[in-house]
Parts: C-alpha cells; structure tokens; sequence
C-alpha cells in the first residue's frame, strides 16, 4: 500500500511542522474574558432597563411634541390575544414572540419588550436590572481602564493593533480574502490582519467610549459637569437612543468577531484565548518559537 | 492516541463554556433572589455615588432650558390623584386648610399655609424631569427655596438629611404612604425647591398638588409629590423600611443621581 503509506506520512510531517505561538498575554486573555462576561450582561440587563419605557426619542426630552424614533407595545386582537408591535419611524410591524409580546418564564404571554431569555432578571424588574447593570458598568469601566493602560504600558497597542504601512497596502486584498473566507497562514497568521485591526481599533477607542458616555449623559447628575455638555449629542434623550444603538452594534461586532473566529479554527482561536498558545503551520522559525 | 486526547480536551472544553454560560445567565435569575447578591452589587451604587460627588461639585448646577424646550404637556407619573380622604377635602377647598409641617432635629419648628410658602425666597428654574424608567419632560417650576425655609427653623447640628412625608398611599388599603428623603448638600442646593406653580400655574394634583419637591440631578423618584411633612433626622433606620424612601425600601437606590 505505498500510496496510503504516503499520505499518512505526510499528515505526521504537518502535525511535526506546526508549532504552538504564544500569541496573547495572560492580561489581555483575562480582561478579554472579564469583557465578555460584563457586556453580556450589560446587554441584558439594559435590555430589562429598556423594557421599562419601551420607546426611544432624539431631543432633550420624551416629550417635544414629535413621535418616538422607536416604540414596541402590545395589544390585544378580537380574540383577547396579545399582540406585540414595533414601530419604527412611524412604520409598524408585528413583532408578537419576539418583540412587544412573548412568553415570560412562565410560559404565559405577557406585553414586555424584549423576551425573558434576552434579559436580567428574566421578569420586568427594573431595580434589579439596574443594580446588575451599574454594578457590571464599573467592572467594564475598570476593566476597559485596565486594558488601556496594559495596551500603551506593554506595546500592545503599537505592537499588536496599529496598522503598519504593509498594512494600509494590503486593504483591498484583506476585504476581498474576508469576503472568501481566506485566512491568513502560517507566519502571517501570528498577526491581526488589517481589518481585524482596525475593527478592534473602532471598537475599542470609538464604540466602547461613547457607549459609556452615552450613559453618563443619561445620569442627571453627570449632566451637571459642565451645563449642556449633552446637548452635544442632541440631549439626553438623544443619548439614550444613540447608546442603544451602540449597545446594538456592539452585538453586531460580537457576531462578526466569533463568525470570524468559527470560520479561522475555532479551536486554534480559542485555545489562543485561553492558554495563549496558537498553532501555526509551517517549520518553526528559531528566533519566534517559544 | 492523541486524537481522542485532543477531542476529550475539546469536549471538555466546549462543556465548560457552556456551564460557563448557563451559570452565567441562568444562575443570574437565582442570584438576583438570594439576599447577599443584590447587597453585593449594590456596592456599585456606593462606588458611582463617590465617583459623582468627586467629578462634579455638590453645588454644580443642573442644566436649565428655555421655554421653547417645555414639553407640551408635562407628564404625570405614579399616582395622580391620592386615595386619601383626608387629601381629597385638602384639595376641594383649594388647600386652604394646607399646612406644611417642618419638624424634628430643628430649633424652630414651624407650620406653613401655602400663602405663607409662597412669602419665602422663592426661585424659577426651566428643568429635566429624568424618570427612573427612561422617559424625560421639561418642566418651568417655581417654589421656595428649601434652604430659605431651613434658614427659617434652624436645623441642629447633628441633622444629616431631610426626610419628606406625603400624602399619597402606595397600597390599594390607603397604608404605605409615599415618602423620600434627601442629604442636607442637597437640601441646601440652590435650585432645590419646594415647588408649588409648574409652567406658571398652580402645581396641579396629577404633579403633586399643593406642593412637591424639586431635587434636581436626581432621578424622578426622589421629587416627591403631596408632600406634607418634612422632619430633619440624623439617620433613616427604624423610618419605614428604613432605606430613606418608598422605592429605596422596593429596591431601587438612594442615591438617584444615575
């Protein structure tokens, strides 16, 4: 059997020529994990918040004389149904069992904004939903401080996330690699590649700032830091729409980031994450191999 | 045998997240009824109270609008008319019988008609009303100064907050009266007021009539409405459920500035 014999040899001689890369510190995996934690529930416990006045507005205040940008309700149909609706811009949709009305945890359809399995506490319960989200608020601000701090302190920042001039060069070739669900190998995958690095870039010194501004321009007392500073961004109403939607779109780059991750080698991604290690392929280089 | 080595880990793996997960977000609902969790993440109501209080002065002003900005009709919230015989016939002679009593750690208690509020230094402020639950109204109120009125009775030394008492109860039975209170930096704040005209007419039941407070840079639960009573305490315990407030004592923080 020689042609068996081949490939069998083969596969040993690419297992013997991978090697593990220590490819993330132990800070940056801990606060990555810590990050992941806190924004889930972030995102879920302000989904309970929401819930509590379901409606978003741009302006100073809820009530200027113009329509909500957004608003989920419910009613009933003939028949004593709740019917949950959403409407946008003054277009509606039936949302029943998703948004306006669904199932609580007990399993009988109630009007409520988000489903329970979106929210903490699974029920309409504003108090509490307000202490895990201020509670988890500091642990994101202390930890997003940390890593900051860490990112400038340790290079990681110039090393690891800014865009090197082969970077910028590369751009259109890295869009067109993405859309193919190419990755990179080998000692190009001991890198963030360009877009990777300018989605982490935005997130983190563009989203992630701004959604914590956008909840303190909902504090009334942070309001009075410096009078009208949340007029800025069209007033405190405003404020709430804009850090719902950067809650959303933060999501969207969650679901980008781990499709990303599925597609490259979820387990070699996610050991990276965990122990640090990343299997390259390919003979290892003398002076990286760690 | 590696491979089934690689896989158990991977298996392993893939279990702990999950169990990581499920206790994450199932173990939440638990937590949130156990007695030591919400406490624990009620330090985060501390730790924002101190940062605020560090960021901005305690005599930093709430921002004012201008009339343009006055919500048509400023909203009613809880209740709008009390379930209360004896606040019903205060209302139906126009709150002629109205006193509003201020007591407890002062020199000089005092008993005020509405006639003789209106004589204190008063001020009128165009502001933001900020619910708990996230809606916003702008408001123009005119009231007295709470810190003219304290002036007045001469608090003692060891009074440390304000404590409002209304007349509207909570409960279907007519139990559970509504009541707040406040520190004395806020009671002193120039555009606290006890506010008895909303966008130049006479405050209107469904807002509190005859008179409500105004602590601006706190959240809408903290400017109580009907109120009656203000007693100056060194401390809260033994009031009520002796968290400072009817929401305070339902879970919601005493300090409202977030």
């Amino acid at each position: 059997m020689p042609v068996q014999e081949s490939v069998a040899s083969q596969a040993i001689r690419t297992r013997a020529g991978s090697y593990l890369y220590y490819r993330h510190s132990l800070p940056v995996r801990v606060m990555h994990w810590i990050n992941v934690i806190a924004l889930t529930i972030l995102l879920m416990s302000g989904l309970n918040i929401f819930s509590a006045h379901p409606a978003l507005y741009w302006g100073k205040s809820s009530y200027t004389g113009r329509a909500p940008v957004l608003e989920i309700t419910a009613k009933e149909d003939a028949d004593g149904n709740l019917i949950g609706l959403t409407r946008v811009f003054g277009h509606e949709f039936v949302t029943t069992g998703f948004l306006g009305a669904s199932a609580g945890p007990d399993g009988d359809v109630v009007p409520r904004a988000f489903p329970s399995w979106l929210t903490i506490p699974d029920t309409r319960w504003l108090s509490m939903a307000r202490r895990w989200h201020l509670f988890f608020a500091w642990v994101f601000v202390i930890n997003g401080l940390c890593y900051v701090a860490y990112s400038f302190a340790a290079r990681h920042l110039k090393r690891d996330l800014a865009p090197t001039p082969a970077d910028w060069r590369s751009i259109g070739r890295s869009i067109v690699d993405h859309l193919r669900f190419k990755h990179p190998t080998g000692e190009a995958a001991k890198h963030y590649n360009v877009l990777q690095k300018l989605a982490y870039l935005t997130v983190i010194f563009v989203l992630l700032p701004l959604v914590i501004l956008m909840g303190f321009a909902m504090s009334p007392w942070l309001n009075s830091l410096a009078s009208g500073w949340v007029d800025v961004f069209g007033g405190r109403q405003s404020g709430r729409t804009i850090h719902f939607i950067l809650a959303w779109l933060l999501v969207a780059f969650v679901m980008i980031h781990v499709f990303e991750v599925i597609v490259s080698g979820f387990w070699n991604h996610l050991r990276s994450m965990v122990t640090g290690r990343y299997r390259i392929e390919g003979e290892a280089a003398d002076e990286t191999a760690r | 045998m590696k491979l089934p080595a690689r896989t158990s880990r991977r298996r392993f793996l893939a279990r702990s997240f999950g169990a990581a997960g499920a206790v994450v977000l199932a173990g939440c609902d638990a937590l949130s009824r156990t007695e030591w969790f919400p406490s624990l993440l009620g330090t985060g109501e501390k730790l924002s109270e101190a940062v605020h209080h560090l960021l901005a002065p305690r005599k930093a002003m709430a921002q004012e609008f201008t009339e343009a900005d006055l919500s048509p009709k400023f909203r009613s919230n809880g209740t709008a008319m009390p379930n209360s015989v004896q606040y019903q016939a205060l209302a139906a002679s126009g709150f002629a019988e109205y006193r509003l009593e201020i007591g407890g750690l002062v020199e000089q208690p005092a008993r005020l008609s509405l006639a003789e509020l209106r004589t204190l230094p008063e001020r009128t402020q165009i502001t933001r009303h900020d619910c708990v639950e996230g809606w916003s109204a702008i408001g123009k109120w005119k009231g007295a100064r709470l810190a003219s009125l304290l002036e007045r009775v001469r608090p003692k030394p060891e009074a440390r907050y304000v404590m409002f008492y209304c007349a509207d109860p909570m409960e279907d039975d007519g139990t559970g009266l509504y009541y707040e209170s406040i520190d004395m930096d806020d009671a002193y704040h120039p555009q606290t007021l006890l506010a008895y005209d909303l966008n130049d007419k006479p405050l209107p039941i469904a807002n509190g009539a005859p008179v409500r407070l105004r602590v601006e840079r706190q959240l809408g639960y903290k400017h109580a409405k009907y109120v009656m009573r203000l007693e100056l305490v060194e401390t809260f315990e033994g009031i009520e459920g002796g968290k400072g407030g009817y929401w305070e004592d339902q879970g919601y923080e005493w300090y409202a500035g977030i």
